[in-house]
């Protein structure tokens, strides 16, 4: 491709390149007999896909990808999203043909292997959160919240009981409230208090025995632990509720506490967080959940385990909730996080969660000098700014965010939580080394600098990236979805 | 660092933990260099068989496909594998503009206005589909044909609890729809690999004011009308079939598309094209009101992700098979799977019970128990069909794609042949 | 901001409506339309739909938020703004005049005396002003 191809590489889609005729694949003839068609009624006559060369394929989305921000190009600083890095050898070993080319239906004595690293897998999990039993079944984070609340639901009627409420904090993620309507539950928002924490008297007053249970992530979207973590336990039982833990920001308490053991019965954990395995870009994830005893029969199907000779084999949980996807989970996401987990062992999972601590704290103490800290306590390992002082400016969050992009780093995440003005959460994760971060701070501290003294460069940006500031608005207007013949874009 | 943060060790910045949960003991194997690790699932990847090393007649919801080798050179690279969710348009770009083509791919193959760009898999955006046909109609019961696969069934069973909504099933000769049905959802071709009559069913579908939510097979799409031809209001499939490796059950992609006017209804996540304000076209994510990070609650659904990895795998699939390739790939799964059907008819002891025009699977009926026929053929060195013999007496579901060779054929017709002597 | 047009009611949800000639137009104000930012799209009841006062009538979205409109008085929906369908940017432009959204014949004009004063309105939002 030419430069000038390469600056509009937007306006071309692949149905615009290649040539009648073309295509990329060599297939074999057929071998066999040829049947009769079906009737050409059931038969399709048209069939619009584009038609290029392999090296026109190959140069298109290898050109695509340089327009792209990668955690194997840069820094990301995205609270509660661990953008830490991705190690290559768990990308090969994914792709073993043993792992890689093997059938979700084969008979399990063929798949041994396969289902060895699952069981233990579900028992590491369930080791490092302190809880009994594990689902590897969920595709994602989300999913595994919906798992989560449904297992919840189906708990507590089967000791028939009859609840619609769960308590969400007013700092959630919107996946959590999704999630809770989804499973048919009725949503009502926790206040947090001036130190970040649960408020409890807010807790106290909605707890009642019409809750089924308190949804909480831990730490929370502030980077704080909820320091009355032990009376929210309390509390939530005494009602006959559950505690649920978004294991979102898990990276911060790896090997340092058990979820289990600070009183909550169930836990979704994101092994495109805590556990490595790459982001792709929007996924794919997997999101096991992990319980204990009393909610292990109702988790969905199927768990493995162990038959009388120590042979693996596929298990339904007595009560089990059903099935939340066709098979059996993410399997090439839990290779790779099982490969990680067995590269790092207890003390090099305890290693992780000092480091991600220590680095979020150190962005803390560079920054504060410049960002508004709005809870006056250490993080763990995420820290929440409000860009409070730069809007009394004229300059928000958002114009900051793109002009971090012309200083080589992608923005923080923005805008959240919600009970944060002009939030900006930033999670250094611990693969980033000291260099990254003072580089980081003394771009955001220019920032800062630039917001007061030449606020334009931050509301013009970004400047140097591969597109600059799009038109959202008129997307949303007037929504362009897909390719059509005839409109060049 | 510590000193800049004013504490003595890093501990200290653990203090609000409880000191009796401190510390805990983490029972884990200790860990293993690079090369021991390697080792180590290299060992535990060998004790699987796979389809790499033997024929596999095995289908039922997850397909051995020829997989270019283009897809994985393009899923590698770490600027598409490491990135993160194109939140930050500017800066990702190669991620939302490979979106918009396999939201365009998707609607040219499904024959539908509007593509989402991706779900968990075929069976939960199945489930979506359904909830999706609740908010649009406003009723409450959901229509499945019998012949949906059970695994999907299942699966939108979990996700109808949450709001107690009553699943119907349905045989295929026997639709009774009513007025509190929102959807009939038919599976094309069905979960033992015939087709079903669409344009009948739809008829069935819209007479009683219910969403048609039709589930193709992928490859068949190369060969087959597209639902949007014969009157589908929603369409969901599993992409598995497009590129993407077996790999035990996931990672997949489902496939999710509709009319043009159902679209703020949809769930996940869409990219919509627009300028820059230098005028330059570019991709972002658009009509994210849907979506849980701004309705919450109120969301269409709670996802997250699109498996986008998963969804480019798919889309450099297309692009690689092409108007051409596609259309051979399903060409070859059909005359194959005919032969081997054609072949097995005739044996003695076996047959086919099934009626009907068939695509890449279909049922035999074997004259010993399918357990014991594939616990046969597994010695061997072949992966034998899904038992079936819970709905068809003696049934197993054989899948023929383009990766089994004549000679793989011959060779499981008469490892069934000698099969049934023992 | 603090300057709006007399000739009409607000509701402390911030839409405005006007009587003329025996039919109530009704809008959202400038200070909402500055609060949403690019508005993109509405979400209205059809003609012939019946709307209570103070009840939710519909939803407006701007490219990252959504909010709820609520019916200032009660009625039945005469017409909707064809133009606000077509391009939601005119309600940003003109929130008062041509962004007007629909029109209601009023099941009971003495609804209006419940609501807010134009100088009751903009002291409202003066103080919502300072604190934000």
């Amino acid at each position: 491709m030419s430069e000038g191809e390469r600056h509009e590489i937007g306006s071309k889609l692949s149905f615009d390149r290649g040539r009648p005729g073309r295509w990329a694949v060599s297939l074999p003839d057929c071998d066999v007999p040829l049947a009769a068609m079906p009737p050409s009624s059931l038969l399709r006559d048209e069939l619009p896909l584009p038609e290029m060369s392999q090296p026109e394929i190959v140069r298109y989305f290898t050109n695509l990808a340089c327009l792209n921000y990668s955690v194997d190009t840069g820094f990301y600083p995205l609270g509660s999203c661990t953008m830490k890095y991705n190690p290559k050898l768990h990308e090969d070993m994914a792709r073993l043909p043993g792992f890689a080319a093997i059938h979700p239906l084969q008979p399990v004595e063929a798949v041994q292997g396969a289902l060895a690293l699952m069981f233990d897998l579900q028992c590491f999990l369930a080791e490092i959160t302190g809880m009994k039993a594990v689902s590897l079944a969920p595709a994602a984070g989300a999913h595994g919240e919906l798992t989560s609340v449904l297992t919840v639901r189906a708990f507590l009627e089967h000791r028939g009981e009859s609840r619609h409420r769960v308590l969400v904090p007013d700092s959630a993620h919107g996946t959590n409230l999704a999630t809770v309507s989804t499973a048919g539950f009725h949503c009502q928002p926790i206040a947090s208090d001036a130190q970040g924490n649960t408020d409890l008297a807010a807790l106290s007053a909605a707890l009642d025995d019409d809750v089924a249970a308190l949804m909480l992530t831990l730490p929370n979207t502030l980077g704080l632990f909820d320091q009355n973590i032990v009376e929210i336990a309390r509390m939530v039982h005494e009602k006959g509720a559950l505690l649920y833990c978004d294991g979102a920001n898990l990276n911060a308490l790896l090997g340092q506490v058990k979820i289990g053991d600070l009183g909550f019965d169930v836990v979704q954990t994101n092994l495109h967080k805590t556990f490595s395995t790459p982001h792709g870009g929007g996924g794919p994830g997997s999101g096991p959940v992990a319980v204990k005893a009393h909610l292990a029969p109702f988790l969905p199907s199927p768990i493995v385990g162990q038959d009388e000779n120590g042979g693996y084999v596929f298990e339904e949980p007595e009560h089990s909730i059903g099935k939340v996807g066709a098979f059996q989970g993410n399997f090439g996401i839990v290779v790779r996080a099982y490969a990680y987990i067995r590269s790092l062992g207890a003390a090099g999972l305890r290693e992780v969660s000092e480091n991600a601590v220590l680095n979020a704290n150190y962005l803390l103490a560079r920054l504060r000098q410049s960002y508004d800290l709005p809870y006056e306590r250490r993080c763990l390992h995420e820290v929440v700014f409000s860009g409070s002082r730069q809007r009394a400016k004229g300059v928000h969050t958002l114009d900051v965010a793109k002009r971090l992009i012309d200083y080589g780093f992608h923005p923080p995440t923005v805008y959240f939580p919600l009970i944060v003005d002009e939030a900006l959460m930033i999670e250094p994760t611990e693969t980033e080394s000291k260099e990254t971060l003072d580089a980081f701070c003394e771009a955001m501290l220019a920032i800062a600098r630039e917001a007061e003294e030449e606020p334009d460069l931050l509301r013009n940006a970004p400047r140097t990236a591969p597109v600059r500031r799009l038109d959202e608005a008129a997307a949303a207007r007037h929504p362009v979805l897909r390719w059509q013949k005839g409109e060049r874009a | 660092m510590l000193e800049r943060i004013g504490v003595a060790s890093v501990d200290v910045l653990f203090d609000d933990i409880p000191s009796n949960c401190r510390n805990p003991k983490l029972s884990l194997p200790p860990p293993l260099s690079e090369p021991e690790l390697a080792q180590e699932l290299a060992r535990m990847a060998a004790r699987n068989r796979s389809v790499a090393e033997m024929p596999c007649f095995l289908g039922a919801g997850a397909y051995r496909h020829f997989i270019p080798s283009v897809v994985d050179h393009v899923v590698r690279q770490g600027a598409f594998a490491t990135a993160y969710t194109p939140y930050q348009p500017e800066i990702s770009q190669g991620t939302l503009q490979s979106i918009f083509e396999f939201q365009s791919l998707v609607c040219e193959l499904t024959g539908m206005d509007v593509a989402n760009a991706g779900m968990y898999d075929g069976a939960s955006a199945l489930a979506e589909a359904c909830l999706m046909a609740v908010r649009i109609t406003g009723r409450r019961r959901v229509a499945l044909l019998s012949t949906v696969n059970p695994n999907y069934q299942r699966v939108v069973r979990t996700y109808a609890e949450g709001h107690a909504l009553p699943v119907d099933v349905v045989e295929p000769d026997a639709v009774m729809l009513n007025d509190g049905h929102a959807c009939l959802v038919v599976q094309h071709p069905n979960f033992l690999g015939y087709l079903e009559d669409v344009d009948a069913l739809e008829k069935r579908a819209h007479a009683a004011g219910a969403l048609y939510v039709v589930v193709p097979e992928a490859i068949s799409l190369g060969m087959f009308k597209s639902p949007g031809e014969y009157g589908a209001d929603i369409v969901v499939a599993e992409g598995q079939s497009l590129g993407i490796p077996l790999s035990f059950g996931g990672p997949y992609v489902g496939l999710f598309a509709t009319r043009g006017e159902h679209i703020r209804q949809m769930p996940g996540r869409l990219v919509g094209q627009t300028k820059d304000v230098d005028g330059r076209t570019g991709y972002v994510l658009t009509l994210q009101t849907r979506e849980q990070h701004i309705r919450r609650e109120r969301a269409t659904s709670n996802i997250c992700t699109n498996e986008q990895l998963v969804a480019l795998a798919a889309t450099v699939y297309l692009c690689a098979m092409g108007k051409q390739g596609l259309r051979r790939v399903a060409e070859l799964c059909y005359h194959k799977a005919h032969y081997a059907a054609d072949r097995i008819a005739v044996l003695p002891g076996y047959s086919l019970p099934l009626a009907g025009t068939f695509f890449q699977e279909f049922v035999v009926r074997c004259p010993r128990p399918p357990r014991e026929v594939n616990a046969a053929l597994l010695e061997r060195g072949i992966i034998g069909g899904l038992d079936v013999s819970e709905r068809i007496d003696g049934g197993m579901l054989l899948c023929v794609t383009e990766m089994n060779s004549r000679e793989e054929i011959d060779r499981l017709v008469e490892a069934l042949s000698e099969s049934r002597l023992w | 901001m603090a300057d709006s047009p007399k000739d009409r009611r607000y509701t402390k949800e911030h839409e405005w409506v006007r009587l003329d000639r025996g039919e109530a137009i009704i809008g959202i104000t400038d200070f909402a339309q500055d609060q949403l930012g690019d508005l993109v799209y509405f979400d209205l009841p059809e003609p012939g739909a019946q709307v209570r006062q103070h009840a939710k009538l519909g939803e407006v979205e701007s490219v990252k938020a959504v909010s709820e409109i609520y019916a200032p008085i009660s009625g039945e929906v005469i017409e909707v703004n064809q133009q606000v369908t077509d391009s939601p940017e005119v309600v940003n432009k003109d929130p008062f005049g041509e962004g007007w959204l629909l029109k209601v014949k009023p099941a009971d004009a003495s609804e209006m005396d419940s609501l807010l004063s134009p100088e009751d309105y903009d002291a409202l939002v003066t103080i919502a002003g300072e604190q934000h």
